[in-house]
């Protein structure tokens, strides 16, 4: 079997729907030499009129993508870094979100936000650093987070479809990831379908993102004494609360990792609707980064700010332990 | 004149930055600097001319391409590479790293890694100035693909609005990473400026004595509450877009056209401008306050991980630890 890495099923995916459908059309800096990959090869195959290198005018190609969108387009733009997301929020979070409904249903904003590289990049400091996919699912923009090849593929060729706009966030711990495919089998993934990796009986592990490869690594070093089931939520908003309240009905157990800061974090919607909703018999945990943390750029200190495997691991022995 | 504003101090600016870079894009080779570093070799004349018309207690915002600004502003050399290096005696601590070294004691309010946003920044410092009374100014440097950014332009016209004193300072290296002017930019640099009345001046940015003569005026113009004005100061970028390019060769231009773009190199324009002897004496000085840099950076301690969000708050509000 091929294998497929992260990098090429995003390119795959935005291959194939360009070739699917003649309204799809890529913009962003760079993208014609492909600074990060995700569009290598798409100008070649698809020309100007489709793959729009753009100058670095980031809110206003973001709108423009909108505008785009509300008139037949089914744009895709690539952003650079993740910051880049706070200086188009306006046109993402209080323009394209909100089209369909003041329009009473008129409109459609079918526009994707691909974020190749998310979350630290090894010392690149506190501008290239962040992750903010909570702040996303927070004001209801429909948010994915793919852990693996086929995840990036299936989500990023759903984003494509749907209708509305969606963020798609690659997180740079992630982009390394290869695996064995057969690339015929590869599906579009629905938003708000979780993903279990390994089924287990004593505690659910919530994992967003790169996390999920760290929550297999200490899945792997526990299984003896502890039998974790590693959940892959894949979809932040809409999120498979069904999937998890089922996980939680085996496990009753639950730690979260997510590489949010701790304060209003997807880790912290998780865990209250876990409170209020699931069966629980012990507290529910969860690692995180801190409070409003900022990356610091020395490599111990930029480490220090994410969740670890020994955090991750620590608090699944915690969770045992009580109840 | 001050000395940096020499013949030979241009000279010894040009040539401590060439040097800088040279090392620092070896200990990325080596994995000593991490994350990388945007090089400025063949854009010394920019830095080293506009911080020659400046004065120790004016300031200056600049880019992710800033290594050059921040020395040429009088930034201590060593502690800048210990910076790169992630070092705690580094000029931030270890905490900014290439794309945000500050320096506020030589008056560098610090590079910037969004494109374009520390243009408002300075303008909104030198206003500050000048209603403290005083006659200091701001400069700030940006690239041509900053001209695109809707924040630089609102800038322009808050300053020419205000008559805020800040010097504005395009530095023109044909590319925005892999684009040219020509494909992101309708209209030009100066036409821009123009737009708001602000006078603008097109300048020959590999020649240092020619960006200090400019400089000079338009810092004596904003001094004397003449406002701002904008230098599109035209060089070329001789290295990468950024380091990671030397493994992943992206092309985007051709080896002649990067020979014939390298062709006007300002340490050799800036180097027969004064006597052989002098040039071999700074061409030693540097070499050696750069071995010596490179020394104290290895030297340091790397950062406490305990102390990962000293400084998150001015006032020391300790957040919350990510795990329990
Ligand atoms: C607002 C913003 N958009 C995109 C980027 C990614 N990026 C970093 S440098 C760069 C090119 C900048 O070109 P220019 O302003 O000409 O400066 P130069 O790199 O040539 O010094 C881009 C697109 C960024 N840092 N900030
Ligand atoms: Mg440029």
């Amino acid at each position: 079997m091929p294998r497929l890495s992260y990098l090429k099923a995003l390119n795959r995916a935005i291959g194939d729907e360009m070739e699917r459908d003649p309204a799809v059309c890529v913009l962003g800096e760079d993208i014609g030499v492909a600074v990060t990959y995700a569009t290598a090869g798409l100008l070649r195959r698809f020309g100007r009129d489709r793959v729009l290198d753009t100058p670095i005018s980031e809110q206003a190609f973001t709108s423009f993508a909108t505008g785009a969108a509300m008139a037949g387009m089914r744009p895709l733009i690539e952003f650079q870094i993740p910051a880049l997301l706070f200086l188009a929020f306006e046109q993402i979070a209080n323009q394209a979100h909100k089209f369909s409904l003041m329009t009473g249903g008129q409109t459609r904003v079918p526009v994707t936000y691909l974020l190749p590289g998310s979350g630290s990049r090894d010392s690149w400091a506190g501008q290239h650093s962040d992750h903010p996919y909570s702040l996303f699912a927070h004001v209801g923009v429909k948010t994915v987070v793919p852990a693996t090849a086929t995840d990036a593929y299936g989500l990023l060729v759903t984003a494509i479809r749907d209708d509305d706009p969606v963020v798609v966030f690659a997180p740079s711990g992630a982009l390394g990831v290869r695996e064995d495919v057969d690339l015929a089998g590869l599906a579009p993934v629905p938003l708000g379908s979780a993903r279990i990796h390994r089924a287990g009986t004593d505690v659910t592990v919530v994992a967003v993102g790169h996390l999920v490869h760290d929550a297999l690594a200490v899945a792997d070093e526990l299984a003896g004494t502890v039998s974790v089931e590693v959940f892959d939520p894949r979809s932040l908003h809409p999120f498979d609360w069904a999937g998890l309240a089922a996980s939680l009905e085996r496990t009753g157990r639950l730690v979260v990792v997510d590489d949010s800061n701790r304060s209003c974090g997807i880790g912290a919607e998780i865990v209250a609707t876990a409170a209020e909703e699931m069966r629980l018999v012990a507290p529910p945990r969860r690692v995180t980064r801190p409070d409003g943390a900022v990356l610091p750029f020395a490599r111990e200190l930029d480490l220090a700010c994410q969740p670890t495997r020994s955090q991750l691991r620590a608090a699944v022995e915690k969770s045992v332990g009580a109840g | 004149m001050t000395a940096a504003a020499e013949p030979s101090g241009l000279y010894r600016t040009v040539a401590l930055i060439r040097g800088f870079e040279q090392r620092a894009v070896e200990l990325v080779r080596d994995g000593v600097i991490r994350g990388g570093i945007h090089p400025c070799t063949g854009q010394e004349a920019v830095a080293a001319g506009t911080c020659a018309a400046l004065r120790p207690d004016d300031v200056i915002t600049s880019t992710h391409r800033g290594h050059g600004h921040v020395l040429a502003k009088g930034a201590d050399p060593a502690r800048m590479m210990a910076e790169l290096a992630g070092r705690s005696t580094g000029l931030n601590q270890g905490r900014g790293g290439s794309m945000h070294a500050a320096d506020f004691a030589a008056g560098v309010l610090g590079a910037d890694a969004i494109v374009g946003a520390a243009v408002p920044i300075a303008a909104g410092a030198a206003w500050a100035m000048r209603q403290a009374g005083a006659d200091r100014v701001a400069l700030a440097y940006f690239g041509d693909g900053a001209v695109s950014q809707g924040v630089v332009l609102e800038s322009f016209n808050l300053a020419a609005l205000w008559r805020v004193p800040v010097v504005l300072v395009c530095e023109n290296n044909g590319f925005a990473t892999s684009m040219r002017p020509a494909d992101t930019m309708a209209g030009t640099v100066v036409g821009r400026a123009a737009a708001f009345g602000i006078p603008a001046a097109v300048v020959d940015g590999m020649d240092p004595q020619a960006v200090l003569d400019a400089t000079t005026g338009a810092v004596e113009r904003a001094r004397s509450g003449g406002g701002p004005t904008l230098l599109e100061c035209v060089t070329y970028r001789f290295d990468a877009h950024h380091t990671w390019e030397h493994t992943a060769r992206p092309r985007y231009r051709t080896d002649e056209e990067v020979a014939a773009g390298t062709a006007r190199d300002p340490l050799e324009i800036q180097g027969a401008r004064i006597p052989a002897a002098t040039r071999a004496t700074i061409d030693a000085e540097t070499a050696e306050l750069l071995d010596e840099a490179v020394r104290f950076a290895l030297a340091g301690p790397h950062p406490d991980p305990a102390t990962a969000l000293d400084h998150l708050y001015a006032t020391g509000l300790r957040p919350r630890a990510g795990a329990l």
